[in-house]
């Protein structure tokens, strides 16, 4: 079975944002992970090549830097990587999710896996609009994964429950966090990883002209959310102290 | 010049930064209390090879090098200093003589399972008669029909409990002193070699310190390991190896200490401010993440030197000597930093003191490593 997961590097989720003078977000020494949901879905595809043979490629559409998550997941055990570098002015979803389908179409696959978003803008697009692109049924949040005779039963999470749904293959799977456990890499996976094919390429490579690939949303301004003011303590009987923190959590907070 | 990690180098530090983050800082504080030998952490360690770090693939390592040896290190002992001595002990102790001076069936018979983390490596050479002093060793081996038969006793030596085999010193050739001292492979299950674990400690509790008795115990000639008389020699430079690597942990312990001291600076407060605004505390985290700094370049470079082949004796020196002196030293700030806290066992800061001590005394006290200095200086 040949397996494809789409991975992306985000911003260590400790890590601490700041915005430049020019209103762009700093990313000067910031370390930099794969995305959490995508671990799950390298994972995965680990397990399901362990169980079925096959294959697992992973792709990226990032920075040069970039290729230190794909290293990462070639070290988990993946067996090749394609990143594909695109340095335009600006992206979306759109043209990350048009440069994604175009580097897999050239590949083998039936099955796509990916987290199910990224942990910096946390769009949740770009894996079905990967589908869309290349055809194909999506699962999205999925918290088990099961494939046999050329079908995927997926457990994915909804409102209060969960939905069993089958797919045919080739599909595209996202990630819920529960689905594994991802596995740290071995020292020996991480000495071998950097023998294992990394293809580098950008979206001209791919048959994709500016045009094709230029966002379509663009973000007007970024912003730090108000610094979180001290907590307050309502002192007095437990009838009185209610009856004031409704009240300010109607006036004040205006929650309620 | 470049001061950049290698990306392999990078990655194993922050596999291990991020497993010692989970799976073995949580548990230190219980092993130091009960002083429990943490058996399913190393076995953690061994299912990502780490047990093998350094050592070639063909003997079931993982080929790495000894810069990502000592990162490695510098992660696991900074989240706890009895793992970080069973891993070093094992690496710089146990298997290195073997690699270094072992036949080509000793590597295959016992560096493999020791790579594999099958069982623990463990080096017998201090004695109660022969600390700094070495080269006074008093455990002998006489050749009777094809045997090697062994008398005496070691002290102090780490991991002996854990594991199936120990490498030890003792004399061959009495009459050529510290040049008739050999090497010997000696199984654990040997008759007549007792393995005793008794030592109270002031830290390091869950580190296994045993003595070893021999009496009358018989191993096969070819337990030799490298040349007859040459043990000296090898001891030497399997310690010049291990002095590094405690230089690593030191700034492992050094590292616990600044980020215990940074958040709990942050989070107190008294006179109305948090006490990381007060310059007296200021100062001593500043102090404390200078020389953290300084020893880390320090035991990387003498770990570079090492993997390039070039000589490394005195770097290696000086990477123990400052490492531990300023884990020491941290961990007295640190404890001060916490006040009253600092002083009880909820906090990990007295711990860290505990631990911090011993790397100061054991593969050669900070006199010795000064003597070595000092010797390679010319004196
Ligand atoms: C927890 C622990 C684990 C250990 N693990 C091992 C192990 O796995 N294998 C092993 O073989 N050993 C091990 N050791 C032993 C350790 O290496 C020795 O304790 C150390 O080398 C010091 O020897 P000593 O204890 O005999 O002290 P001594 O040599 O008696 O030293 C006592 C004091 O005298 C000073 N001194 C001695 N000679 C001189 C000199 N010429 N000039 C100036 N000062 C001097 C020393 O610096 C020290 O301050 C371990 C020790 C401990 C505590």
């Amino acid at each position: 079975m040949k397996i494809v997961v789409c991975l992306k590097q985000t911003f260590d989720t400790e890590a601490k944002i700041t915005i430049n003078p020019d209103g762009k977000i700093n990313d000067q020494g910031v370390s930099l992970i794969m995305n959490p949901y995508d671990e799950f879905a390298v994972e995965e595809a680990l397990r399901l090549q362990e169980k079925n043979g096959g294959e697992v490629t992973v792709v990226s559409v990032g920075g040069a830097k970039a290729q230190d998550a794909l290293r990462q997941a070639l070290a988990m055990g993946a067996d090749k990587a394609v990143l594909v570098t695109a340095e335009l002015a600006a992206m979306d979803e759109y043209s990350t999710a048009t440069i994604l389908a175009k580097a897999i179409a050239g590949l083998e696959y039936d099955l796509i896996i990916g987290g199910f978003r990224a942990v910096d803008d946390g769009s949740a697009q770009v894996a079905g609009r990967v589908a869309e692109i290349l055809g194909l049924p999506v699962v999205n949040v999925v918290t088990k994964l099961e494939v046999a005779d050329g079908k995927a039963l997926a457990t994915r999470e909804i409102e209060g429950g969960s939905e069993v749904v089958e797919v045919p293959l080739p599909a595209v799977i996202t990630a819920q966090k529960g689905l594994n456990e991802p596995r740290y890499p071995s020292m020996k996976g991480i000495m071998k990883a950097k023998k294992k094919p990394m293809e580098k390429k950008d979206p001209a490579g791919l048959g994709l002209d500016a045009a094709a690939v230029a966002a379509r949303v663009c973000a007007l301004e970024y912003f730090l959310p108000a610094p979180r003011a001290a907590g307050k303590i309502i002192p007095g009987e437990p009838a009185e102290a209610t009856a004031a923190l409704v009240r300010a959590l109607r006036e004040e907070a205006r929650i309620i | 010049m470049n001061f950049d990690l290698t990306p392999d180098q990078q990655m194993i530090r922050d596999v291990v930064r991020d497993f010692a983050d989970n799976e073995i800082a949580p548990r230190a504080a219980e092993t130091d209390r009960t002083g429990q030998f943490p058996m399913d952490i190393v076995k953690k360690l061994a299912q990502l090879d780490l047990m093998g770090l350094p050592f070639p693939e063909q003997y079931g390592g993982a080929g790495a090098d000894n810069v990502s040896y000592c990162l490695a290190l510098e992660e696991i002992t900074r989240a706890c200093g009895s793992t970080g001595l069973t891993y070093e002990a094992h690496i710089s102790l146990g298997c290195m003589p073997i690699y270094l001076f072992g036949t080509e069936e000793q590597k295959q018979k016992y560096l493999t399972p020791l790579c594999r983390g099958e069982c623990l490596g463990s080096f017998g050479l201090t004695e109660p008669n022969a600390g700094s002093d070495a080269g006074g060793t008093q455990t002998t081996a006489v050749l009777e029909d094809g045997q090697w038969v062994i008398n005496g006793s070691k002290c102090f030596i780490t991991n002996a409990s854990f594991a199936r085999f120990v490498t030890i010193t003792a004399l061959t050739d009495r009459s050529r002193g510290k040049r008739g001292i050999s090497a010997l492979i000696v199984p654990t299950d040997a008759p007549g070699f007792t393995v005793r674990a008794g030592y109270e400690k002031l830290g390091m509790h869950g580190s296994n310190t045993t003595e070893l008795f021999f009496d009358n115990v018989r191993v096969p000639a070819e337990n030799l390991v490298g040349k007859q008389n040459q043990g000296f020699k090898q001891f030497l430079s399997v310690l010049d190896g291990g002095r590094v690597a405690i230089g690593a942990m030191g700034v492992g312990i050094a590292q616990a200490c600044l980020e215990a001291s940074l958040a709990y600076a942050q989070q107190r407060v008294q006179f109305g401010q948090s006490i990381s605004k007060f310059q007296a505390i200021q100062f001593k985290l500043a102090d404390m993440a200078t020389r953290i700094e300084l020893a880390r370049n320090m035991y990387l470079k003498a770990a570079w030197l090492k993997d390039q082949g070039r000589p490394y004796s005195k770097e290696a020196s000086m990477a123990k000597l400052y490492g531990s002196e300023i884990a020491t030293r941290a961990a007295l700030e640190a404890i001060q930093i916490h006040g009253g806290y600092g002083y009880i066992r909820e906090f990990p800061v007295e711990r860290y003191l505990r631990d911090a001590k011993l790397l100061e005394i054991g593969e050669g006290t900070s006199e010795v490593q000064r003597l070595v200095i000092a010797r390679a200086l010319g004196c």
